[in-house]
């Protein structure tokens, strides 16, 4: 859909969730075969690092980098760091995906509202949504409300596009059932919009998140004395590429595991789908 | 029960639908609307369903003028429409939302079991083939008791042994509780075995051409020669129709 495919290029932290969010995960028999090349990989990076290869201080070997990440959970510094990201993309987030929901659904279900809102917000769409930093922390200072705000803005834009779309194509023949049987207004929402509308807001959420994640990473960098996005900054400045490494590691897993978590959700509650990825179930 | 005075309807494109149909429906009368695609019948339906205003003219359900939807009406569409995220029980239970739960769940059984379909009650609509969930969408309009059921093409999408079954199944139904029924189709044989009246409508605008009220005993079989000959003055009534 064409919220996804617009976003699609700017996901490659969490990956495109184009597919539906029902997608299950692989079989038994097939996790197998996608495990060989990472595998394979790491298992030559690591040997040629140890071979002295690889020189230490550009790419040090995968175990020093999990060594760097135990490290830093033991001395504690690891935790204000996981905290402060962890915090700042769940304010954004809530912040984007609630203000994508509400006004997606305006414009989704109220012509008048889509053509007066939609045109405008699909001007400021336009805008690469890093270009606002500079006035973000000229409007709001460097501190946490300019980097949330800069994380809602990414998260909005494929929330409101993905329940706005999702509402518009929602089946006409479904929603003339509704009315037969007497539903009109909130009711009719409530039992044919709603649920109608939530394959694409999955979607939306999932896409969203995942440019949480990159724009959490965009928000630290600019400057913040805490954040995963902070030790990305730190191991350059000290030349310890290990601590980069590990930043980048806990920012693919963190990402990986909130989108597997909306991901789950999603299978709980659109497990009537009737799509290729549910078809074999 | 059913009153249509002078029925016009145009469309916002300017589309002519429908002209000057009137059309009086008795109480447990079966009345079926023949006539070539796009000669408006499912465009009468809909008025009928209160789903769009007539342009002129009126339509009364026992009296009282009909302008929106009515709970003493159902519809069975040319497709099931069920809602993909409700199981099959629930579908049915789709216009019962204002009884208690109990009652919800004795009317449910009761007409799954009618349409056969007890034992997929707790299925969702992707694992029904396409008999089944029109039995379930016949289910849903009959779960209510309307007094005046619609149908729009309800059988079209069905292979022949399904529908011929289906046919049986709606006069079964329709014997239980005698509703009034008002049915779409361009299958002249199905016209034939269920209704008491045929009612042909010629198109661009449609128009009533005919009304043929029908002698034949129930139950009707399609081989004996009174069938044939009036399949073949209905034919003759839509052909009169294509050749003007």
């Amino acid at each position: 859909m064409a919220a996804s495919t617009l976003v699609a290029p700017l996901l490659a932290p969490a990956g495109p969730t184009t597919a539906s969010p029902t997608q299950r995960p692989l079989g038994p028999r097939q996790w197998p075969l996608g495990a060989v090349l990472p595998v394979a990989l790491l298992a030559l990076w690591e040997v040629l690092a140890r071979l002295g290869v690889l020189p230490p201080n550009l790419l040090p070997a995968p175990s020093r980098v999990l060594t760097t990440i135990a490290e830093l959970a033991r001395t504690g510094e690891l935790w204000p760091h996981l905290g402060f990201t962890l915090g700042r993309v769940a304010l954004g987030f809530g912040l984007g995906a609630g203000l994508g929901t509400g006004l997606g659904a305006l414009t989704g279900y109220l012509p008048l509202m889509r053509r007066l809102l939609d045109p405008l917000l699909q001007g400021l769409r336009n805008i690469p949504s890093l270009a606002w930093v500079p006035l973000f922390i000229l409007w709001l200072g460097i501190y946490e409300t300019s980097k949330v705000v800069l994380i809602a803005v990414g998260v909005f834009f494929p929330v409101y596009l993905g329940v706005m779309t999702g509402i518009q194509q929602v089946d006409r023949k479904l929603v003339e059932v509704g009315r037969v049987y007497g539903l009109a207004g909130l009711a009719l929402v409530r039992r044919v919009f709603l649920p109608a509308t939530l394959p694409a807001y999955f979607v939306g959420l999932r896409n969203g998140l995942g440019l949480g994640w990159m724009f959490v990473v965009a928000a630290e960098i600019m400057g913040a004395n805490k954040g995963l996005g902070f030790l990305l900054i730190d191991g350059q400045m000290t030349g310890r590429p290990q601590t980069i490494l590990a930043s980048i590691l806990l920012f693919a897993v963190l990402g990986r595991c909130t989108d597997s978590l909306l991901a789950l959700l999603g299978r709980r509650l659109l497990h009537w789908q009737d799509t290729h990825g549910t078809s074999f179930s | 029960m059913l009153q249509l005075e002078h029925i016009g309807k145009q469309f916002a494109n300017g589309v002519v639908a429908l002209h000057d149909i009137s059309l009086h429906l008795q109480a447990g009368e079966i009345v079926t609307l023949v006539g070539a695609s796009g000669c408006g019948k499912s465009t009468l339906l809909r008025l009928v369903a209160g789903l769009e205003p007539p342009s002129t003219g009126r339509v009364a359900l026992a009296g009282e003028p009909l302008t929106a939807p009515h709970p003493a009406v159902g519809v069975i569409f040319q497709e099931p429409r069920l809602m993909p995220w409700l199981t099959v029980r629930a579908n049915v239970a789709f216009g019962l939302a204002q009884l208690p739960a109990a009652e919800q769940m004795a009317r449910t059984d009761a007409v799954l079991a009618r349409v056969g379909l007890s034992n997929f009650a707790d299925a969702l609509p992707r694992q029904l083939s396409g008999g089944m969930a029109q039995r379930v969408a016949i289910a849903r309009a009959l779960v209510t008791r309307p007094a005046l059921l619609l149908l729009d093409e309800p059988f079209s999408a069905l292979d022949p042994f399904t529908k011929a079954s289906m046919h049986e199944h709606l006069l079964d139904i329709w014997a239980d509780t005698r509703p009034t029924l008002l049915l779409v189709t361009h299958d002249v044989e199905e016209a034939l075995v269920l209704s008491d009246r045929v009612v042909v409508l010629h198109g661009h605008p449609g128009r009533l051409s005919q009304t043929l009220t029908l002698d034949l005993p129930r139950p009707r079989r399609r081989t004996s020669p009174e069938f044939q000959a009036w399949k073949q003055r209905v034919l003759d009534a839509l052909a009169v129709e294509v050749g003007a």
